[in-house]
């Protein structure tokens, strides 16, 4: 018999040095495996149907796994590689295994039909799922609305998101804006108020960080996009006024018609290119813009 | 040393002689026979179905012959007291355990070559021809074993302190959990509560993380397996289970037997 | 040198869901052997016979006290390469066959492969097991069984041999076999040190016997000493008794049978030679005269087979 007083100091530093040394090897097998990921790793099987009965009646257990995975596979590709494979196959096996799991269905709403970087870039596939959401969940409006938003953002498909927010807007719980969503949209799409609306909603509508950010983002784009349209304006104005195009904003300035050198919601400065547009300076975090990039 | 060869093989003989063992090869057998049946369905995937359905089934037989003749290694002999004239030969606590984890390891190699052998079989019968086997299929097998050991040193290391069901259903327990290892993690980090995350991040990396030596899908979609895997596997594997060997030694030495 | 040394040996056992109860299974137990001597550990059931056993050979730990063996202190791992021990009721390996078992157990002190043949050999000669060498442990009956752990504890030729109720399951041959085997060990010079609640084994083996109860130690000596104060009486038989002769019997002794057609009485010392004057003056014929010792069942019944089960109490 061994007493403590020899055992627990030897005890402690193997469990220490033989401890630290495990972490650093599963750090290392870490790094090597998130290369060598396939799709097999995450979905083990393919067919959201052969899951299920695998399942064994942990239909609920199985979907928060996936749900994870999902979420796990976009997080781990949004700061990597760009690209997301796997996103669909996974959502659709998770809300199989759940169909009530409303967050699935938002998320790939949204990022199924972002364009790339921030998303797959598959309207189709987003539709598909929202679908299949509507029919699982046919007393959850809040769809409608993702539907609608789809068609209005991604597809520019404006008759039919009048057509998805009308249908939500029968749902006698649904937020009295659908019927005026129903009713303008189609006349009025091209306006970015409605936009500005619909990114707000949105967030208001959900808890889930990805989500949320990523409306945020795109409510900045709308501002830059309404700053560029106001800038824009502006020099127009000074143009008349001085007969000649500025060549910079200083100018501006100078004649009151700015109070400062301009500068995005995220701090850096508008640029004004040689062909007299504004643009975001290269440098800003500020990627949702639709004019703000423009070559 | 020679003390600890001597349980060792002692060991392996009495493992070999247990019927039970070769019922489970047996099942093994016909799952991964089975398997070549399930290919027939759909045509094209018969070699993707034979090594998931087959390496899958060797993973699991293997756990429960681990797990089987592992939780009985201590337990047995305390309980039949062949404990007691072991231990009055001049033989030192640690080497009975060191000795009974290298027969187990012994036995284990044994079964997974044979039921290896099982596979490779149903593999060139769908292929259609036989050919050399496939290094990453050979890594995917060894990755396995290296599972295998470290189920087993659980096995060992619970059977020093508990019943053999406990043992059973704790090692068990663990090969889920450690096949899962990952999902907790992103469970944990999904919470935004900070001590939550931190916990996530404890138990992945003390949990023994099972899901590392499972490339299985891999090699069946024919991916190269990364060499540095090889090594680093292998020192997982090593680290992990020489610091529950140490764990089960102290336990053991310890231990005032019945 | 003593073959064995025990001071002050302890052991406690932690009862209750706290553990925070003790039961004491050994107190505090001092007792030597020397060399060459066979030593019996006698005790009722739950004496803390098989408990002492254990804790010398390192199977419990002591909550206290120390023991030497041959010289070195047990905890000496070495110090069991001159030991040999046979458990209570063993179990062997199911699968092995006794030869198969003996050869583990001699690899188990390093012997090489020729000496241990030979000695494995010698061995199932001796316990009288060479028809079921080859045959598999878990068919053997208790009695092959307790032979086979007899053999394995002689496996590396010890001086010092433990045997915990060697005679445990074995039938009357089988028992002399035990008692003339422990005989011709201590004729080699061994000493063995063995428990046992056979009590006229122990008489006719042991030079000395150590008496526990309950954990305690209540008498430690030979025979003899331990006895001593018990001879009594002696016990007479007697044939061709006349009527006029057991009536004056009767008068002598107040424990007067008739078995058939003898008569036997028991008479205390004082009496015994006034006894056996009456019987030659009435013509009756002697058959014998036996001492009547108290036997060790005697001595046990009389100091402990009244007491009551004492509650476990807790504390030292």
């Amino acid at each position: 018999m061994i007493p403590a007083r020899r055992w627990l100091p030897m005890a402690l530093l193997v469990g220490l040095v033989g401890g630290t040394a495990l972490v650093g090897v599963q750090r290392q097998v870490d790094r090597t495996r998130a290369g060598y990921a396939t799709a097999g790793q995450l979905l083990y099987l393919s067919s959201p149907e052969w899951v299920k009965r695998l399942a064994l009646g942990y239909d609920g257990l199985l979907a928060c796994l996936y749900w994870t995975r999902a979420v796990q596979h976009y997080g781990r590709a949004h700061l990597g590689a760009r690209q997301y494979p796997l996103l669909y196959p996974l959502l659709d096996i998770t809300t199989t295994l759940d169909p009530e799991l409303v967050i699935a269905y938002r998320f790939g709403a949204i990022f199924l039909s972002e364009p790339p970087p921030h998303g797959a870039g598959r309207a189709d596939q987003a539709i598909e799922l929202l679908q299949k959401g509507i029919r699982h969940n046919p007393d959850y409006w809040y769809f409608w609305y993702d539907l609608g938003f789809l068609y209005y953002r991604s597809l520019k498909d404006y008759p039919r998101a009048a057509q998805a927010f009308a249908e939500g807007a029968r749902n006698p719980k649904a937020g009295p804006w659908m019927k005026v969503m129903a009713a303008r949209i189609a006349a009025e799409g091209g306006d970015r108020r409605w936009a500005r609306f619909l990114w707000t909603e949105l967030y208001k509508s959900t808890e889930n960080q990805y989500i949320r950010k990523n409306a945020f983002d795109h409510l900045y784009g709308l501002q830059v996009d309404d700053d560029i349209e106001f800038l824009e304006a502006l020099l127009a104005r000074y143009q008349r006024s001085t007969g000649q195009p500025a060549a910079s904003f200083e100018p501006l300035v100078a004649a009151g018609l700015l109070r400062g050198l301009p500068l995005d919601p995220a701090g850096y400065p508008y640029r004004l290119g040689a062909d007299g547009r504004v643009r975001l300076d290269p440098e800003s975090l500020i990627t949702t813009s639709s004019r703000g990039r423009e070559p | 040393m020679p003390r600890v060869a001597a349980i060792a093989l002692n060991t392996f003989r009495e493992a070999v002689r247990d019927r039970v063992l070769y019922n489970l090869i047996v099942f093994a057998l016909l799952l991964i026979g089975t398997a070549i049946l399930f290919g027939q369905i759909s045509i094209g995937v018969e070699r993707l179905i034979v090594i998931n359905l087959g390496l899958t089934a060797v993973t699991f037989f293997g756990l429960a012959i681990a797990i089987f003749i592992g939780i009985g290694l201590v337990y047995k002999e305390m309980d039949q007291r062949t404990l007691y004239v072991l231990l009055a030969k001049p033989v030192r606590r640690v080497e009975f355990i060191l000795g009974k984890f290298c027969g187990l390891g012994l036995t284990l190699l044994v079964n997974t070559a044979l039921m290896a052998a099982g596979f490779f079989l149903a593999l060139y019968y769908v292929q259609g021809k036989v050919s050399l086997p496939d290094p990453n299929l050979l890594a995917a097998l060894y990755f396995v074993f290296l599972a295998l050991l470290l189920a087993t040193a659980l096995a060992l290391f619970f059977s020093c302190f508990s019943s053999p069901v406990l043992s059973a259903a704790l090692t068990f327990a663990l090969f889920i959990g450690g096949s899962l290892a990952d999902d907790l993690r992103e469970l944990g980090r999904m919470v935004e509560v900070p001590w939550v995350k931190a916990v996530g991040e404890g138990v992945y990396y003390v949990i023994p993380n099972f899901r590392n030596f499972n490339i299985i899908s891999s090699v069946a979609q024919g991916h190269p397996v990364p060499p540095a895997l090889l090594w680093q596997n292998t020192a997982y594997a090593a680290l992990y289970i020489g610091l529950v060997l140490a764990a089960s030694a102290l336990i053991f030495q310890n231990r005032n037997l019945k | 040198m003593p073959a064995i040394e025990i001071a002050d040996l302890t052991k406690d056992y932690p009862l209750g869901f706290w553990r925070q109860r003790r039961h004491r299974a050994l107190d505090r137990l001092t007792l030597t052997v020397e060399a060459g001597e066979v030593f019996g550990l006698l005790g009722p059931n739950g004496a803390g016979k098989t408990t002492t056993l254990k804790l010398l050979m390192r199977l419990i730990y002591p909550t206290a006290g120390t023991a030497h063996l041959l010289g070195r202190p047990f905890t000496d791992i070495d110090v069991h390469r001159r030991l040999g021990y046979l458990p209570e009721a063993p179990y062997f390996y199911q699968y092995l066959t006794a030869r198969e078992f003996l050869d583990y157990c001699g690899q188990l002190f390093g012997q090489s492969k020729a000496d241990r043949r030979r000695r494995v050999g010698e061995l199932l000669e001796q316990v009288g097991l060479v028809e079921a060498a080859d045959v598999a442990l878990r068919f053997f009956s208790r009695g092959m069984l307790q032979r086979a752990g007899i053999a394995q504890a002689l496996i590396n030729d010890p001086e010092l041999i433990f045997l915990d109720e060697p005679m445990l399951g074995l039938d009357p041959i089988g028992r002399r076999e035990v008692r003339d085997l422990i005989l011709r060990l201590r004729a080699a010079g061994k000493t063995v040190c063995f428990s046992t609640h056979v009590l006229p084994d122990a008489e006719s083996l042991c030079d000395r016997v150590a008496i526990l109860n309950r954990g305690g130690l209540h008498g430690l000596g030979s025979l003899g000493e331990i006895l001593a104060i018990q001879v009594k009486a002696n016990e007479v038989l007697v044939g061709q008794a006349s009527p006029v002769l057991v009536e004056a019997l009767r008068r002598l002794s107040d424990n007067v049978r008739l078995i058939g057609d003898k008569l036997s009485l028991t008479v205390p010392d004082e009496q015994l030679y006034a006894v056996l004057d009456c019987i030659r003056a009435q013509g009756g014929r002697l058959l014998a005269v036996n001492p009547v010792r108290a036997s060790l069942e005697d001595y046990f019944y009389e100091k402990f087979g009244t007491e009551k089960v004492p509650e476990l109490t807790g504390g030292v």
